[in-house]
């Protein structure tokens, strides 16, 4: 009962009128950076990072400035799935696989419904997150220091293995999409060896290897606004959508029928949220898998399925609050945007570390408050806003096409201040164009591109300490069941073959 | 683009405005005149921060608060804006700083690799001394961490143990040939020890491996042990450093002990600089030399000097360059003697 009373009090301190105020304006500013395609959380608590020095002295504490930023983080997060939804184009890294249904729900005139879906799921990730954050976060803060290299290796190969064992979609394909990722993710400088791989015609912007933001903007952006040039030359696409309160209302009844998605998204994304070496768009991409694998009727999914908005969006929101853990607990940063978060605490004065929860309760529990607090505030105002969002969609797709077109380029280079990049993205949407027209499958590529850089390293770094027997991954207890069920989804469509060819002979 | 003619128009009432306190200033008082003239250069655009280093390492959180502070005390009149470039045990981060379209507006943190991964990988074609020397904010201070359940006590338990194990010893450390690896090279070549050492992406995720006890030990800055060693689960046993560090006045140097059957003398450190891109002009130069300089003295960098027990003083200019040219031939020694470079 001593958690509920520190998280009472620290709710209460969330309440007062300074930290409230504060809380509503980062999330309106949150979602405004997350709704940008190319800006994200991170740039959202970067360039306001100096305000909060203002914030606190006025304040004096740290708490109201750390109120500030989480809230941004917190806005950016139910931000990013506005701009994937109405038009295609990620507003966020994390919010990647919230365009594989949000897209063709909006084409189909249910923008209202994937909007709507998008707001709830984040409300009920963000919730189910903090409710862990708050129960189990020392306890958390033990397994996510459990998972040493092969077992995020493992979990690494079960998220490609969600991937490749679907069925439905065509298997050598996927795998060849899944190995064009993987070949652009090692672009760049190796980390253990520190030699440079694939600088094609030595341009020094492929040293920094390819970013997942570029390619994402390039697939998403450019790329659907091919497609739907190409598939709408002899019609107009401009969607139908339903503007009135009453709309709304009726898509969030809707939304009982995304509780499926909406479980796993909240659950998955809090776990690959606190492993440091993750973050919210790897956990975004897995949750969009696994719902889709054990769903009854995966064929939905990439056509229009609320499941498929809901997962993704429940777990960027999960994993968000998630990665906040192992940046208080352990002091080390998951993400970018928990990065700038981490330099804020220490020039605040705080030191982030397992004393943290002992030594900074005025600091932890308010702060815990609001998250609770900034939730709520988001799922309102985001709910409040859709009409809005939504009357963006009634433009003609002749107006519409050309602002895809500048968005993606300006939100390439406002990510990094680079042309190279935006030229890189450019190629990489004409590149996805002709792969759709061939019918290969984008998304397997991208989930390559996120998680390649994470498994790939981790791989070769279990090997060298097991001099290279693979037998790491079977024989510890973590990361051994998990390796198995990767193995069993990837055998999956070949048991599913071997059946039908035995029914057959039968 | 919309803020382009915002700026101006921005720029040009901030000089009305200067330009009428100026005047009257100068009316006043002779002083004056100072005040509004100021600095030779100023940046005109947002200066790019290259941090040779991942997240969450001790480089990264030195460079955040650099920016912290800068941002705090309202000292430049655009903004830092740090990237982190981990590739290659800073090659990447090399690459971009040489190749910079604007050295004006290009500064780069620098570890030792600023000195090592040129030396090792000739084919990048990068002089360390074709750098702008702007500061030496510190030299980090290393020490060699296990995990309190591993019952080594002292650096004689360590080498016992460490021999007994041979290569099934695992030490992690931030990058191929780094400074990290360097320590480490020289544990083995001079205890006849045999341990294996895997890079990391930074010094935040080796401190966190040797918590979670995935590693057996690491090298780490006192800076990404600190969380772990206040909460017990990491211990000090030996430190590279000349004399005992105030933080941890139990914890012997390398130097002063006898273990193994020999007493060593040595110690190493990594430099935290802050350089200018190859080319920058020398006004440029001198400002970030000012900028640093008042960042440096600032209450809140010496407040984290202290608790993150980091050694050296301010250092800028020919001096500094000098210390790098002396940091370059000591680099090398090590390097060939290891066989990492012929």
């Amino acid at each position: 009962m001593d958690i509920l009373a520190s998280l009472f009090n620290g709710i209460l301190i969330a309440l007062e009128p300074i930290n409230l105020g504060l809380a509503i304006i980062g999330v309106i500013v949150g979602l405004f950076v997350g709704a940008m395609p190319g800006l994200g959380s991170v740039n959202g608590v970067a360039i306001l990072l100096p305000f909060t020095f203002v914030i606190q002295g006025f304040t004096g504490g740290a708490t109201s400035p750390m109120i500030f930023l989480a809230s941004i983080y917190y806005g950016a997060m139910y931000g990013g799935a506005i701009s994937s939804i109405t038009l295609g184009i990620p507003g966020a890294s994390t919010a990647v696989a919230t365009t594989f249904d949000g897209r063709p729900l909006a084409l189909a005139g249910k923008a209202h419904v994937a909007l709507v879906a998008a707001a709830l799921a984040s409300f009920a990730g963000g919730t189910v997150s903090n409710v862990m954050f708050t129960a189990f976060a020392p306890l958390l803060a033990t397994v996510a220091l459990s998972f040493g290299d092969p077992e995020v290796f493992a979990l690494m190969l079960l998220a490609f293995a969600t991937f490749v064992g679907l069925g439905g979609d065509d298997i050598p394909k996927t795998i060849f999409s899944i190995c064009i990722g993987l070949v652009l993710a090692t672009v760049g400088f190796d980390v253990v060896s520190g030699e440079p791989r694939l600088i094609f015609f030595d341009i020094t912007g492929f040293s920094h290897g390819i970013r997942f933001l570029v390619l994402a903007i390039g697939v998403y952006g450019i790329g659907e606004m091919l497609w739907t040039i190409n598939t709408s030359r002899y019609g107009s696409s401009m969607s139908n959508v339903d503007v009135s309160a009453r709309a709304v209302i009726d898509a969030i009844k809707q939304f009982r029928h995304a509780w499926r998605g909406t479980v796993i998204g909240s659950l998955l994304g809090f776990f690959v949220g606190i492993l440091p070496a993750a973050g919210a768009t790897p956990g975004s991409l897995m949750a969009y898998g696994v719902a889709k694998l054990t769903s009854r009727n995966p064929s939905e999914y990439g056509k229009g399925s609320i499941d498929g908005v809901a997962a993704p969006e429940a777990a960027n929101n999960s994993a968000s609050t998630g990665a906040m853990l192992p940046m208080m607990t352990l002091g080390i940063p998951g993400s970018p945007t928990t990065a700038v978060l981490l330099a804020g605490m220490v020039i605040w004065g705080l030191q982030p570390g397992p004393l943290l929860f002992t030594n900074q309760p005025d600091f932890v529990w308010p702060l815990i408050g609001s998250f609770y607090i900034s939730n709520v505030i988001a799922v309102l105002i985001n709910l409040a806003f859709i009409p809005v969002f939504l009357w963006m969609l009634r433009m003609p797709f002749t107006i519409l096409a050309p602002l895809i077109f500048v968005l993606s380029l300006v939100g390439t280079y406002a990510a990094y201040q680079d042309m190279f990049d935006v030229w890189l993205m450019v190629f990489v949407g004409v590149g996805a164009f002709f792969l759709r027209l061939l019918d290969y499958p984008v998304a397997p590529a991208v989930l390559a591109i996120v998680l390649g850089p994470i498994a790939e390293p981790k791989l070769r770094q279990s090997l060298l300490f097991s001099d290279g027997d693979l037998m790491i991954f079977f024989n510890r207890p973590i990361a051994g069941p998990i390796t198995v069920i990767a193995i069993v989804l990837i055998l999956l469509p070949l048991f599913k073959l071997i059946r039908d060819k035995l029914r057959q002979t039968a | 683009m919309q803020n382009k003619p915002e700026e101006e128009t921005m720029k040009s009432i901030k000089r009305l405005v200067f330009g009428a306190v100026g005047m009257v200033l100068a009316a006043t008082s002779v002083s004056g005149i100072a005040v509004a003239g100021g600095h030779g250069w100023e940046p005109t655009k947002p200066i790019d921060f290259i941090i040779m280093a991942g997240k969450g390492g001790g480089a990264d959180k030195m460079a955040r608060l650099m920016q912290a502070i800068v941002e705090k005390e309202n000292l430049a009149s655009k903004p830092l804006v740090p990237t982190n470039k981990s590739g290659g045990s800073g090659a990447e981060a090399l690459i971009a700083a040489r190749d910079a379209n604007d050295p004006d507006h290009t500064i780069m943190v620098t570890l030792n690799s600023f000195y090592t991964t040129p030396l090792r990988q000739p084919g990048l074609k990068i002089d360390s001394l074709s750098f702008a020397p702007v500061a030496r904010m510190a030299e980090d201070t290393f020490l060699l961490w296990v995990h309190k359940d591993s019952g080594l006590k002292t650096f004689a338990d360590f080498l016992a143990k460490a021999k007994a194990d041979g290569n099934k010893w695992v030490m992690g450390g931030t990058g191929k040939n780094s400074e990290d690896n360097i320590i480490t090279d020289f544990l083995n070549d001079n205890y006849g020890l045999s341990m294996k050492y895997i890079p990391y992406k930074g010094g935040g995720a080796v401190a966190k491996q040797v918590a979670g006890k995935q590693l057996n030990s690491s090298v780490n800055n006192p800076s990404e042990a600190l969380g772990f060693y206040e909460s017990g689960d990491m211990v000090p046993l030996v430190a590279f450093t000349k004399s005992r560090l105030p933080m941890f006045p139990n914890v012997p140097t390398l130097s002063e002990v006898f273990a193994g059957g020999k007493q060593i003398s040595w110690s190493y450190f990594m430099q935290r600089s802050v350089v200018g891109a190859p080319g920058m002009s020398e006004k440029a130069q001198a400002y970030y030399t000012d900028l640093f300089a008042k960042v440096y003295s600032s209450a809140d960098w010496q407040n984290y000097k202290s608790k993150k027990s980091l050694m050296g003083d301010l250092m800028s200019g020919d001096e500094l360059k000098a210390y790098w040219a002396d940091q370059i031939a000591n680099h090398t020694k090590i390097l060939k003697a290891s066989g990492a470079i012929k």
